[in-house]
């Protein structure tokens, strides 16, 4: 066991040098120079080159990138365009709120999406089966920001129900789980919430219909074993595929969270991507982006582990 | 003798070839979802070609006295939007822009991928292993992110908007089509073709592509509807598609300030995503499951 997490801590190195590489692309790959934004239009060919000398534009790309890659790694993702802040804190405190939206919405998805998958996989071909099945397409086809705004229009517009907008009173820096707060929180975690629901629904139905063909499960009903005995081993052998998927897809909603959060407002780290691009602000943008895709690369990591050591048969593959 | 039952063989190939795709296509028909999925596709396609003889009205052309109208209103079925613009000639003419940049990235991906997946499958070894791992940094984004990060950088644009989500989709096109040669690759009549001396080119070209196309295909049709979300919501984001076009992600966009005005109207352009996006993945699915790949 020890020696397979090293060997898939080794192998996801080089993923993350590449993931930073390619994050360190982006500025470069901007159309334009890096600078325009800081400077005034009629600024000296000296102030020019002294900020360039201060950013290190002056230097080789891989000596940008090495300097870059250290700064990150001592936690200075340089500072933001347009506010002149430290990106790391913006970031920072941006992802907390993206991993309440995220976390919320993966644990509703995944409850009700193993629900329909496993009712759906156990009574197969039923016309249960075919509900479920349905409303996994749609999970998977509904243009998730667009189903944020229809939430809006019915919850909020027409009934009144719900706040729109925003994530309540202290705004983005203080969370409480309190229902002042946690209103604010529903219409975005349960519209977030459909995107995993449709992809757990479909995962588990076809795993639980995959094990209910298998010869131990007739050997167990062969043994006299009741359904109910039967069910527990059925969720026993789907729970490590099905905990693997949630914990990708926990990692995609941190990652694609940015079209929900534009649409409710909510200040997690996609709204700071918004205004990222909205101000042309690079170092924000990157700095953001790296964050996000170490997150989704040492997820994967974990997942991978913790699927191997629930279900050891892995190990061999 | 020896000579009819030669005969009798190579009629039964060429039989079987043919009724390959006959019985791919008996077996799509049957399936009722599918074959309806495959109408309101088809459907949009020809609404997107024959805009402007469908479409009641320019899409362009405004009255600013008939903004945000409700819809039913007298010459303006759906309404007009905050410019008041007609809302169905811009659904209609909308289709155009959103099914070029919902369908084009995913054919220049499967182009692309296939060819470096199927080069890395075929020759396997370090080859095989170091573009694998190059796919592997870009599968490690989430692919929204990818595709954000990259018409970010570049800015808004057209262009730009196809150049992302292509990216995006290229690693996973790539990994399908290597794990599909590789299996094939190792089948016996592949040594066999390498024993009598024919080249790699023409190994590929004549008893490699007819049998891995097919699969990574019906992987790429299946992305068609991810694409067509992820191509209207970089729009909705204000990268992509730019104003006055009609795009039904940017229409979403703009018509989105007016939610508490007419919020049924402004929700009409995701409508017409969800259409697209829907159709597409049920009509991939039954195409999955006619030409039974399995995956």
């Amino acid at each position: 066991m020890l020696s397979f997490i090293l060997r898939r801590v080794f192998y996801t190195v080089p993923i993350m040098l590449g993931v930073s590489l390619v994050c360190f692309a982006l500025v470069h790959i901007s159309p334009g120079d890096p600078l325009v934004s800081i400077l005034p239009p009629d600024a000296s060919v000296e102030l020019q080159e002294q900020m360039m000398a201060i950013y290190g534009f002056d230097r080789s790309y891989p000596e940008q990138f090495l300097r870059w890659l250290g700064l990150a790694l001592q936690g200075d993702l340089g500072n933001s365009i347009a506010t002149g802040r430290p990106v790391a804190s913006e970031v920072f405190n941006a992802v907390g709120n993206t991993l309440i939206l995220a976390v919320t919405a993966t644990i509703i998805g995944f409850t009700l999406g193993g629900l329909f998958g496993f009712v759906a996989g156990y009574f197969r071909d039923s016309w249960i089966d075919k509900l479920a099945t349905a409303i996994s397409v749609i999970g998977v086809s509904v243009p998730h920001y667009w189903l944020g705004m229809v939430m809006v229009i019915i919850f909020s517009v027409e009934l009144r129900w719900l706040p729109a907008t925003g994530a309540g009173p202290g705004g983005s820096s203080q969370w409480v789980w309190d229902w002042e707060h946690m209103q604010y929180l529903i219409l975005p975690a349960v519209t977030m919430s459909v995107i995993p629901m449709g992809i757990v629904a479909r995962t588990v139905r076809a795993l639980v219909a995959d094990i209910l063909q298998q010869e131990f499960v007739s050997g167990l009903r062969a043994k006299g074993l009741l359904d109910r005995g039967v069910l527990a081993h059925v969720i026993k052998n789907a729970a490590p595929t099905a905990l693997a998927v949630m914990g990708l897809q926990l990692g995609y909603l941190l990652g694609g969270s940015i079209l929900i959060e534009t649409v409710f407002s909510w200040p997690g780290t996609g709204f700071l991507l918004g205004q990222a691009i909205f101000q042309r602000d690079l170092p924000l943008l990157q700095g953001t982006i790296l964050v996000l895709a170490m997150f989704f690369v040492v997820l994967n990591l974990l997942v991978d582990v913790a699927q191997t050591s629930l279900d050891p048969r892995l190990q061999r593959g | 003798m020896a000579v009819t039952a030669d005969a009798v063989a190579r009629l039964a190939a060429i039989e079987k070839s043919q009724g390959y795709w006959r019985s791919v296509w008996t077996r799509f028909l049957r399936d009722k979802v599918a074959v309806c999925a495959g109408c309101v596709a088809a459907g949009l396609v020809l609404m997107a070609i024959f805009a402007p003889w469908i479409a009641p009205a320019d899409p362009l052309d405004g009255s600013m006295i008939k903004r945000l109208s409700p819809i039913g209103t007298e010459g303006y079925p759906l309404g007009a939007d905050e410019l008041g613009r007609d809302m169905l000639s811009r659904l209609i003419y909308g289709a155009r822009l959103s099914l070029f940049m919902g369908v084009v990235p995913v054919l220049i991906a499967f182009a692309i991928g296939a060819a470096i997946g199927i080069a890395a499958g075929y020759l396997g070894g370090w080859v095989n292993t170091i573009t694998m791992r190059v796919l592997d940094v870009l599968y490690a984004f989430p692919s929204v992110l990818l595709a954000i990060a990259i018409s970010g950088a570049l800015g808004a644009g057209i262009l730009n908007g196809l150049l992302s989500l292509t990216v995006v989709f290229i690693p996973p096109i790539a990994r399908v089509a290597e794990s599909v040669t590789t299996s094939v690759r190792k089948l016996e009549y592949i040594e066999a073709a390498q024993a009598s001396g024919a080249s790699s080119l023409r190994i590929v070209r004549d008893h490699v592509l007819g049998n891995v196309l097919g699969p990574i295909f019906v992987y790429a049709t299946s992305l068609i509807s991810v694409s067509m979300i992820l191509a209207a919501g970089l729009s909705f984001l204000g990268l992509g598609v730019s104003p006055p076009n009609a795009e039904w992600g940017l229409m979403l966009n703009t018509l989105r300030n007016a939610i508490y005005v007419q919020p049924w109207l402004a929700a009409l352009p995701g409508v017409m995503i969800f259409l697209t996006s829907i159709s597409f993945n049920m009509l991939s699915d039954g195409l999955r499951s006619a030409m039974d790949v399995k995956q």
